[in-house]
């Protein structure tokens, strides 16, 4: 340190602090941008609110409170056994009818019901002289696990009722099977989106809100103003991706109290460790909207760019809302390049499986790499187009 | 009527100099109708499965092969105790555990009963039940199987069977494509017609030329109709592009009058494009524009049941989802495009969706006219 001395005579190391005042005033600026619009500001703090309120509570990829229509042409003992069982189950919303095929074919149309379970005439003789008898299912399968899931319910059900009478003639073999839902026994949506949930409005902040502040000042042209001051470029940009980063960790915390909270989903790992993976994420997701901004100059593409090129994919191939394994293999690979994928594998690690740093090195270490990857390309291409 | 027609002329001119946004308008669509079906795929298939067998009997041999060939697991494991395989379900590498306990097959035979275990990683709930419940019927199947091998063939069976033949309609090999790409197109429609509305008005603002403008004697409604049409046609054409390569790709045709989807996405574009128009009068920056409208077509989306159904959600959110347009446009596609049905099942939604457009737009004048 002391072999750089200025003028003056003084230590070099006054020059570094004079920058660092530099900084701070840049990133105050940068701050009052942003508090300034507030509606922005609304929607940057409510959407992770909004989300999670959505998927806790509207979504559900159960089926419930489907609507199936009973058609009964047999109308007796065997067949009001069984459809008494089925309302009893309280999964349906049962409507009794007799139509005619045509007109079933309406009610599907109209959507008004998904299943249609039809009893032949003479069920219940055909059941206790023959100990044969057919039920005709017709499924609306334009949804197709709805129509496979109901149809494997109702199958479940009739098989209830079959081995219920059939208990009473003497004991067929049979095969018990115990299941156990690990992690998460309530079969609860909130252990999957939450974390999803986090990389999607990380992403979001990170990525469009500066690269499209960046490009912002670029277009107005008050961009070329400050590079022809002392002040270092580089400086410039980084102030502009702080503010984003706080924005984002309250974000994180906002996240987290209204899982613990609100959605009864404790975090079972270090939250530390947490935190510290986020900022990680963060900053990979910053240095992507810088990397972004540097190689546009108008907003609409800017925000076309992190949306379509951004946004989609972190929403496809992170994994939490379509299993990654169902994909075609060429997409699964590509999955491997969007970093949302390797920090919703981490969430997931340290919030429910309860994993420390062992779990999740090797992620954290591949987030590091795209981060540096993404801030060498850009250094290279910013000094080139705007020094 | 004059000036209607050099605004459009300057709309038009003005879209297709920017070339960038041309090609991202004729390209997305495409795009995202090829990977989207590809990606968003809800149906179950290569479960991870591994197997703890304790009991290398005939019959475990048998429900193995017989799970395995069902062709909706894949077997990644034969370990030798259940601690093993949980490991292999924390390491992410198999999602189901399969049990077979010592004397499985001689308590089986002996006994009459007998017990496997599962356990399933129920992170992902739609992977564990979808998961666990094709596992229970196959090992029911299998049951059924044993059974009436063990009971005296060629005697009349003792057992009540009702067999339940399934018929799929309207989607009879349970396609899940059939299912995502009206969904799919529906979403396409309302992001160009929302999107590049609310930003192209407040573009002008933000240059400032909307004032330019204002000071003219060119009428409030002519100017907000000359940036709605050329809106409205792109976004029709993108709905056609959108059904060509539907039709090319996933072989999807119609079932229903393609005559009535078109008049239906006609009237829709009105209600977001009045949307896009609302959401511009509200912003003075590109940025805002951008992030309400995001913020809007997230919530239209995810509550649009696109991804999952309408009928699950509790009563509250239904009552949200009926002020959502999107969720109109998703049923109407799907039932015209996969059920064929014809325009007495949609008039009720059309009037709606009129409705719609008619407040949006209204709110959108009004609000223009206080502003500038």
């Amino acid at each position: 340190m002391m072999f750089f001395i200025n003028s003056q005579g003084k230590p070099a190391e006054a020059t570094n602090n004079f920058h660092m005042k530099q900084f701070l005033a840049f990133v105050r600026k940068e701050f009052a941008h942003v508090i300034r619009d507030r509606k922005t500001l609304l929607i940057l703090f409510g959407m992770p609110v909004v989300q999670i309120l959505i998927f806790g509570f509207a979504l559900t990829n159960e089926v419930k409170n489907t609507s199936i229509l009973i058609v009964d042409h047999a109308k007796d003992m065997a067949s009001q056994q069984l459809i008494t069982k089925i309302e009893a189950s309280q999964s349906f919303e049962v409507q009794r009818s007799i139509l005619s095929p045509r007109e079933i074919d309406k009610a599907f149309q109209e959507g008004v019901v998904k299943v249609a379970v039809i009893f032949p005439v003479g069920f219940n003789e055909s059941l206790r002289h023959e100990n044969s008898a057919k039920l005709q299912l017709l499924a609306d399968a334009s949804d197709p696990n709805t129509a496979t899931t109901l149809t494997n319910y109702l199958g479940a059900i009739i098989e209830d009722y079959q081995s219920a009478n059939n208990a009473l003639k003497g004991t067929p073999f049979s095969i018990k099977t115990d299941t156990r839902m690990l992690y998460n026994p309530q079969l609860q949506g909130a252990h999957n989106f939450v974390p999803g949930v986090m990389a999607l409005v990380l992403m979001l902040v990170c990525v469009m809100m500066t690269a499209v502040s960046i490009v912002r000042e670029k277009e107005t042209g008050t961009m070329e103003i400050l590079l022809v001051s002392p002040f270092k470029p580089l400086l410039v940009i980084v102030s502009k991706a702080i503010p984003y980063l706080l924005l984002s960790l309250i974000n994180v915390v906002s996240i987290l109290l209204l899982s613990v909270y609100v959605l009864d989903l404790p975090v079972k790992g270090s939250i530390l460790l947490l935190f510290a993976e986020s900022t990680l994420f963060i900053i990979t997701c910053l240095t992507m909207g810088i990397f972004i901004s540097v190689k546009t100059s108008s907003q609409q593409v800017a925000m076309l760019i992190s949306l379509m090129g951004m946004l989609l994919p972190t929403i496809l191939f992170s994994g939490f809302m379509f299993p990654i394994e169902n994909m075609p293999v060429a997409l699964q690979v590509f999955s491997n390049v969007v970093p949302a994928k390797w920090f919703y594998i981490i969430v997931k690690s340290i919030m429910i499986k309860g994993l420390g740093f062992e779990g999740v090195w090797k992620e954290s270490l591949i987030l590091c790499f795209i981060t540096v990857v993404l801030l060498v390309i850009s250094l290279k291409s910013f000094k080139i187009r705007l020094a | 009527m004059r000036t209607i027609k050099f605004l459009l002329q300057k709309e038009f001119r003005q879209i297709f100099r920017n070339k960038s946004i041309l090609a991202m308008v004729l390209v997305m669509p495409v795009v995202q109708l090829l990977v989207l079906p590809l990606a968003a795929d809800y149906e179950i298939k290569n479960i991870n499965l591994a197997v703890v067998d304790e009991d290398h009997s005939p019959y475990s041999q048998k429900l193995i092969s017989k799970i395995t060939s069902s062709g909706y697991f894949r077997l990644i494991g034969f370990e030798n105790n259940y601690a093993e395989a949980y490991k292999l379900i924390e390491k992410e590498k198999a999602d189901i555990v399969l049990q077979i306990p010592r004397h499985f097959e001689s308590n089986l035979i002996r006994e009459n009963r007998a017990g496997l275990f599962v356990a399933v990683n129920a992170i992902n709930g739609t992977k564990a039940s979808l998961g666990s419940s094709y596992l229970s019927t196959i090992i029911r199947n299998f049951n059924g199987e044993i059974r009436l091998q063990l009971m005296q063939p060629g005697r009349f069976s003792r057992l009540e069977q009702i067999e339940t033949p399934i018929r799929f309609w309207f989607n009879p090999f349970l396609n899940y494509h059939l299912y995502m790409v009206p969904g799919i197109l529906a979403i396409l429609v309302t992001m160009i017609g929302g999107f590049l509305s609310a930003m192209n008005i407040v573009k002008e603002k933000e240059a400032g030329t909307i004032e330019q403008i204002n000071v003219t004697p060119i009428r409030k409604h002519h100017f907000i109709l000359g940036k709605l049409i050329p809106f409205w046609v792109l976004g029709n054409v993108v709905f056609g592009i959108g059904l060509l390569v539907s039709w090319l790709i996933y072989g999807i045709v119609p079932q229903g009058n393609i005559a009535l989807l078109f008049a239906f996405v006609a009237v829709y574009l009105l209600a977001v494009l009045g949307l896009g128009l609302l959401v511009s009068t509200i912003c003075e920056t590109q940025q805002q524009a951008m992030i309400i409208m995001f913020f809007f077509m997230m919530v239209f989306i995810l509550m649009g049941g696109l991804f999952t159904s309408v009928d699950s959600m509790p009563d509250w959110a239904r009552v949200i989802v009926r002020f959502n347009p999107v969720s109109y446009l998703i049923d109407v596609m799907r039932m015209v495009i996969l059920k064929g049905s014809d325009f007495e099942a949609v008039r009720r939604k059309m009037m709606l969706i009129a409705t719609f457009a008619l407040v949006l737009n209204t709110l959108a004048i009004l609000n223009y006219r206080k502003r500038a």
